[in-house]
C-alpha cells in the first residue's frame, strides 16, 4: 500500500483518504523499488505528483504472489497495459528464459514494453507489433506448445479471456487480481473477489489467484 | 492504567468491531505484531449463528473525509468462530472483547450463553444495528426494543455487556438510557453512520453492491462527539467513544466527553499501527489534561 505522507487528501472531493495498492514493478539489490502508476484518479495523481526527496507511506509487502511452474511446464508471462508491473519484477525471479507477450492500446503506452526483457508485444490499434489482443499472442504460444504455466496481470476483460483460453486449454493459469482496497492487511473484509468457494479478501489470499478458482473474471 | 468493567487495562484505546482483523494482521505482520499489540483490549469482528458470505462487492467508497463501506458482516457462525477464531485470538495478550449479532432476542441470547462462561473472553459486544426480524425494528433504535433485548440476554451471563448504539435513531441517548437501566454495563458509540453513493458512470445506480452502508472515518468525528456528550448526560455506566478518531488529541476529546475508553476504526486500515500510535499521542497530553485532576 502507498500513500503520499504530505497532503494526502485535499485534493478533488477532499480525496485521496485511503492509500493505494500496488505491485511492486522491480527491486533493485540497493534496497530500491521501482512501481509503475498510471494517473487515473485522486490517488495515482497525488503519487504521480511526488518530487524526489518527498516522502512516500509504504506498507509491505502483502498478499499471496505468483508461485513457480510445475516441473515441465515453462511460464509465460502475458500482462495488458499497466498490468505489467508485477511480470517485470516476476521475470526477474524466473529468469530471462520467461517468455513475456503483452498488449498496449497504442504504441505511446507500449513503451513500457521497454520495462520488460524482450516481450513481444500487441496493440489494439496495430500501431506497435501485433495489430490484436495480446490473448492472440498467448493462443499462438500455446498452440505451439501447451505444457505451460500462464501467468496473467491486466484489466478485467484481458484476464477473463487469458483465463477462458487456458481453462479451453488445460493450461494452469495464476492471475494477478485487482480490487479497491481500504487497508490492504485483512482488516476490512472489502476487497473481495468471487470465487468457486465463496468470497475472498485479494488483499490477503491474493491478489494471485489460481484461474482454475474462478468461475470468470469481472 | 485504565480500569473498564473491572478489566484493568494499560491505556484507553481499543479497535473498533470490524476494523481490525488480528488473525490476518498476524499473518501478514507475523509475531512482532503479538509484542507490540496496537490495542488495550481486541474486539473481535460480528459473530451471527449461522456463517454469512457478506455483502456482495464492491463493498467500499471512498468519500471526503473517510468511506462508506458495505461488507454485510462476513464471519465463519458461531460453530466457525469457537472452532477457528477464538483459539488464535486467545493467544492475543490483551482481552479479548467479542461482538455479536442476532436476528431475534433468541439468537442474541444463544450466543450470548456460547460465550457465558468462557475464560477466554472478557466482555461481550451486542451490536444491536440489525432488525429484529420478528417486531421489525432495528434493535438498537428503539429504547424498548434494546430494553427487552438486554431483558433477555442479561441473566444469561455474568461478563461485563457493552450495547453497540447505532448513531441511526432519533435518539440514542434514550437507547443508552434503556440499556442501562436493562442492565448493560458499557455502552459504546458511533456505529457507522447509514449512507450511500452513486455508480460515478451511471446515473441513480447505487455504487455499493449492498446499495447503502455506513459512512466512517473523520467525516464523522463531530457527530461522534457531540452523540457521546448527549449520552455521557445520560448514563453514567462506562462509555467506548469512537468515530474519525486519528490522533490522541481526537481521542483526548472524546475522553473529555465522558468516553472511558476510545476505539480506533477507519484509521487503522490506512495504518496498522494506528491504535499505538493515538495511544502514544494520548499520553502524551493526558497528564496535563482536565482528566487527570
Amino acid at each position: 500500500m502507498l500513500a503520499a505522507t504530505e497532503r494526502w487528501g485535499g485534493g478533488a472531493d477532499e480525496r485521496p483518504f485511503l492509500p493505494r495498492a500496488f505491485s511492486v514493478l522491480r527491486h533493485h539489490h540497493d534496497g530500491t523499488l521501482d512501481f509503475l502508476l498510471e494517473d487515473v484518479g485522486p490517488g495515482t495523481r497525488r503519487l504521480a505528483e511526488l518530487e524526489p526527496a518527498d516522502g512516500l507511506w509504504i506498507l509491505g509487502p502483502l498478499g499471496v504472489g505468483f508461485r513457480r511452474p510445475e516441473q515441465g511446464r515453462r511460464p509465460l508471462l502475458v500482462g495488458g497495459g499497466v498490468g505489467i508491473a508485477p511480470l517485470a519484477i516476476w521475470q526477474d525471479a524466473l529468469g530471462a528464459a520467461a517468455l513475456v507477450l503483452l498488449g498496449f492500446r497504442d504504441a505511446a503506452h507500449a513503451a513500457g514494453a521497454a520495462l520488460l526483457r524482450a516481450p513481444r508485444v500487441a496493440t489494439d490499434d496495430g500501431s506497435a507489433g501485433h495489430p490484436g489482443l495480446v490473448t492472440d499472442l498467448l493462443r499462438a504460444e500455446l498452440g505451439s506448445d501447451p505444457r505451460a504455466t500462464v501467468y496473467g496481470c491486466g484489466p478485467p476483460p484481458m484476464l477473463e479471456a487469458v483465463r477462458a483460453l487456458c481453462a479451453a486449454e488445460g493450461v494452469p493459469a495464476q492471475l494477478a487480481m485487482e480490487s479497491g482496497m481500504a487497508c490492504g492487511f485483512g482488516a476490512c473484509f472489502g476487497c473481495v473477489v468471487p470465487t468457486r468457494s465463496g468470497y475472498v479478501r485479494l488483499c490477503v489470499d491474493g491478489p494471485v489467484l489460481d484461474a482454475a478458482d474462478l468461475e470468470r473474471v469481472q | 492504567v485504565t480500569e473498564f468493567c473491572g478489566i484493568d487495562l494499560p491505556h484507553p484505546i481499543v479497535n473498533g468491531s470490524g476494523t481490525f482483523d488480528a488473525i490476518a494482521a498476524r499473518r501478514a505482520f507475523g509475531d512482532a505484531l503479538l509484542e507490540d499489540f496496537p490495542f488495550a483490549a481486541f474486539v473481535s469482528k460480528t459473530v451471527t449463528l449461522e456463517p454469512r458470505q457478506g455483502n456482495p462487492p464492491p463493498r467500499l467508497w471512498e468519500q471526503a473525509g473517510g468511506m462508506i463501506n458495505s461488507i454485510g458482516l462476513p464471519n465463519k457462525g458461531l460453530a466457525g468462530y469457537l472452532e477457528q477464531d477464538l483459539p488464535l485470538l486467545a493467544e492475543l495478550p490483551v482481552p479479548l472483547i467479542v461482538n455479536v449479532m442476532g436476528f431475534t432476542r433468541a439468537e442474541v441470547a444463544r450466543l450470548v450463553e456460547a460465550f457465558a462462561e468462557l475464560d477466554e473472553v472478557a466482555a461481550l459486544e451486542l451490536n444491536v444495528s440489525c432488525p429484529n426480524v420478528e417486531t421489525g425494528l432495528i434493535m438498537g433504535a428503539d429504547p424498548g426494543e434494546t430494553g427487552a433485548l438486554m431483558d433477555a440476554v442479561r441473566p444469561l451471563t455474568g461478563k461485563p455487556i457493552i450495547v453497540k448504539l447505532t448513531p441511526n435513531c432519533t435518539s440514542p441517548a434514550d437507547v443508552a438510557a434503556a440499556a442501562e437501566a436493562h442492565g448493560a454495563d458499557a455502552v459504546s458509540l458511533v456505529n457507522t453512520l447509514r449512507g450511500m453513493a452513486f455508480h460515478p458512470l451511471r446515473d441513480g445506480l447505487p455504487w455499493l453492491g449492498g446499495g447503502t452502508g455506513g459512512v466512517s472515518g473523520p467525516a464523522v468525528r463531530a457527530v461522534a462527539l457531540a452523540q457521546v456528550c448527549d449520552v455521557r448526560a445520560r448514563v453514567s455506566v462506562p462509555i467506548v467513544g469512537m468515530g474519525g478518531v486519528q490522533s490522541g488529541c481526537h481521542a483526548h476529546d472524546l475522553l473529555l466527553a465522558g468516553a472511558d475508553l476510545v476505539a480506533v476504526g477507519t484509521e487503522s486500515f490506512r495504518d496498522p499501527l494506528a491504535g499505538a500510535r493515538v495511544a502514544a499521542e494520548l499520553s502524551e497530553i493526558l497528564p496535563n489534561s482536565e482528566i487527570a485532576r
